[in-house]
């Protein structure tokens, strides 16, 4: 049999999952105990002894000099911002990108500059937003809009210009205005769209929050990590790193579940 | 006054002639069917009774007026696919003209003006046989059970004119016979304007009161779009006997074939 025609069963799918995960565990252990072997207070490749130790200090203890659970304060500094950028860059989107793809108008004269901008390199202005809103929240959040909403925009609008043209037709043989195609076909086919759209674009938003935090914060995620950097902590750095990732997957399956949840028609392929 | 006016009516798209000299007189009330060729202007004279399109020379008329440049709520239309909204059950698909017509705002009915316009959309399910599947999503219908919904999602608004572009072309041969039947009953309750387009001559033929063949009486073998389509036979059904619809055939099959080379 070609192996194009081998497919694995339910059980050996998960195993084989998995396998790369133990695997990356299995050679980072090994070296780890290497390391650790030669020389006890190796911080480079710290072992699952150090780093429990550190999450239990940064999570589960006070800090000696703030008070503060410092991990949990680290996440609720960087969700927030998170959470407000891509929020805003997402309203954005949707206003926008439905504007531009129902109204020819409109398109014609907002296009051209969504697509030149979708092309400005966000980090290049991180500068420019540090001088213009300071070094507070705003800069931060802002980043992460410039970053995202652009190209959320472009996406919102081309799924608008591809529902069907029979259904534009037909609502306004329905007596449809302009107002009420919106409302009324547009916006609800397009919510879901815009959740898929949100879900790509919260990559490159964690991207743009670490590098605003690591560049100019007091706290979160980004700005520990680049702060312990100077220590060579890695033991903070890889729980958090690997904390990150599950904030990214949890919330982008949240996001999934909702989409389900609330759109049943587009998940049956009626779209 | 005619219900319908087509005064010497062209319609071109830069050199290329699709309609020429269209000529034509319908009456309110009337069922007609349009057949012939493919690239024969049957579906742009649709679209110029819809509003998609405008005529390049010459006069439409809807009682004397000139037709709307853009598509509104006189004139409703079926198209092969796509013409009910995915993201609605078949209940609110044919509630929508209803809550467009009375919010302007929200487009949205709420309370008793939505119970009340409700009864309206279960009558009209009812007429159409979709009770039974009046709270499923469009997704979960067979493509005839959608094209009725289309069809009673237009025919709630009362349109003065019906537009139908090849309904019934994607359904089982079995599935149009029993959608020519529910055609014809809600023709004669509403007593609506019809205008059918079909690639099938048979169902031209069988439906309808006026059979419109739209055929190329030119042929350039050198430049096959330098002359277009024009009406070739306008006739009243009734009078349909098997040597006509094999003339017909011939003729529209020629130029099919024609085109093709």
């Amino acid at each position: 049999m070609r192996l194009i025609n081998h497919h694995p069963g339910r059980t050996s799918a998960v195993l084989l999952g998995l396998l790369p995960f133990l695997l990356i565990m299995l050679v980072y252990s090994l070296a780890s105990q290497q390391r650790l072997a030669d020389n006890p207070n190796d911080k480079l490749l710290p072992g699952l002894e150090q780093m429990t130790a550190a999450v239990d200090r940064m999570a589960f203890k006070e800090d000696r000099r703030s008070g503060d659970f410092l991990m949990w304060q680290d996440t609720r500094a960087s969700l927030q911002r998170l959470a407000m950028g891509t929020g805003i860059a997402a309203l954005l989107a949707l206003t926008v990108g439905i504007l531009n793809g129902v109204l020819p108008m409109v398109r014609a004269g907002l296009a051209p500059l969504v697509s030149a901008l979708s092309m400005v390199p966000p980090l290049a202005i991180l500068p420019i937003l540090f001088i213009v809103f300071g070094l507070g929240e705003l800069s931060k959040v802002m980043l992460i809009v410039i970053g995202t909403a652009p190209i959320m925009m472009r996406d919102v609008a081309q799924r608008v210009r591809e529902l069907p043209g029979e259904q534009l037709i037909k609502i306004q043989t329905l007596g449809a205005s302009s107002w009420q195609v919106i409302i009324r076909m547009v916006l609800p086919q397009v919510l879901p769209r815009l959740i898929d759209a949100i879900r790509l674009s919260l990559g490159s938003a964690w991207l743009f929050l670490i590098a605003a935090e690591a560049i100019a914060s007091t706290e979160g995620l980004g700005y520990r990590i680049f702060l312990v950097r100077r220590y060579l902590a890695m033991d903070v750095i890889l729980p958090y790193v690997i904390w990150i990732t599950i904030l990214a997957i949890v919330i982008d399956q949240c996001l999934r579940l909702a989409n389900r949840r609330l759109f049943p028609w587009y998940n049956a392929g009626a779209h | 006054m005619s219900f319908i006016t087509v005064n010497n009516l062209w319609k071109e798209y830069g050199s290329q002639v699709v309609l020429e000299n269209l000529s034509l007189n319908v009456a309110q009330g009337e069922f007609c069917t349009l057949v012939g060729a493919s690239g024969c202007g049957k579906s742009t004279f649709l679209k110029m009774l819809l509003g998609q399109e405008t005529p390049s020379r010459g006069e439409l008329l809807l009682e004397g007026q000139p037709f709307p440049a853009e598509p509104d709520r006189n004139r409703g239309i079926v198209f092969q696919r796509y013409s009910v909204f995915p993201h609605l059950t078949v209940r609110q698909n044919v509630l929508m003209g209803l809550e467009l017509e009375q919010k302007p705002w929200l487009g949205k009915l709420f309370g008793s003006a939505r119970a009340e316009a409700l009864e309206r959309v279960d009558a009209m399910l009812a007429a159409v046989g979709l009770s039974a599947s009046a709270d499923k999503w469009p997704h979960e219908l067979s493509g005839g059970m959608q094209q009725r919904l289309a069809i009673a999602q237009s025919l709630i608004m009362r349109p003065r004119v019906l537009l139908l572009d090849e309904p019934f072309g994607a359904l089982d041969p079995g599935i149009r016979g029993d959608m020519h039947d529910l055609l014809l009953k809600l023709w004669q309750e509403t007593g609506t304007t019809i205008f059918m387009v079909t690639h099938d001559l048979r169902e031209g033929f069988y439906l309808g009161t006026r059979l419109l063949v739209f055929d190329k009486i030119r042929h350039d073998p050198h430049d096959p779009q330098a002359f277009g389509a024009t009406i070739t036979y306008d006739l009243p059904i009734g009078r349909s006997d098997q040597a006509l619809l094999d003339d017909i055939n011939q003729s529209v099959n020629a130029t099919a074939r024609s085109q093709a080379a």
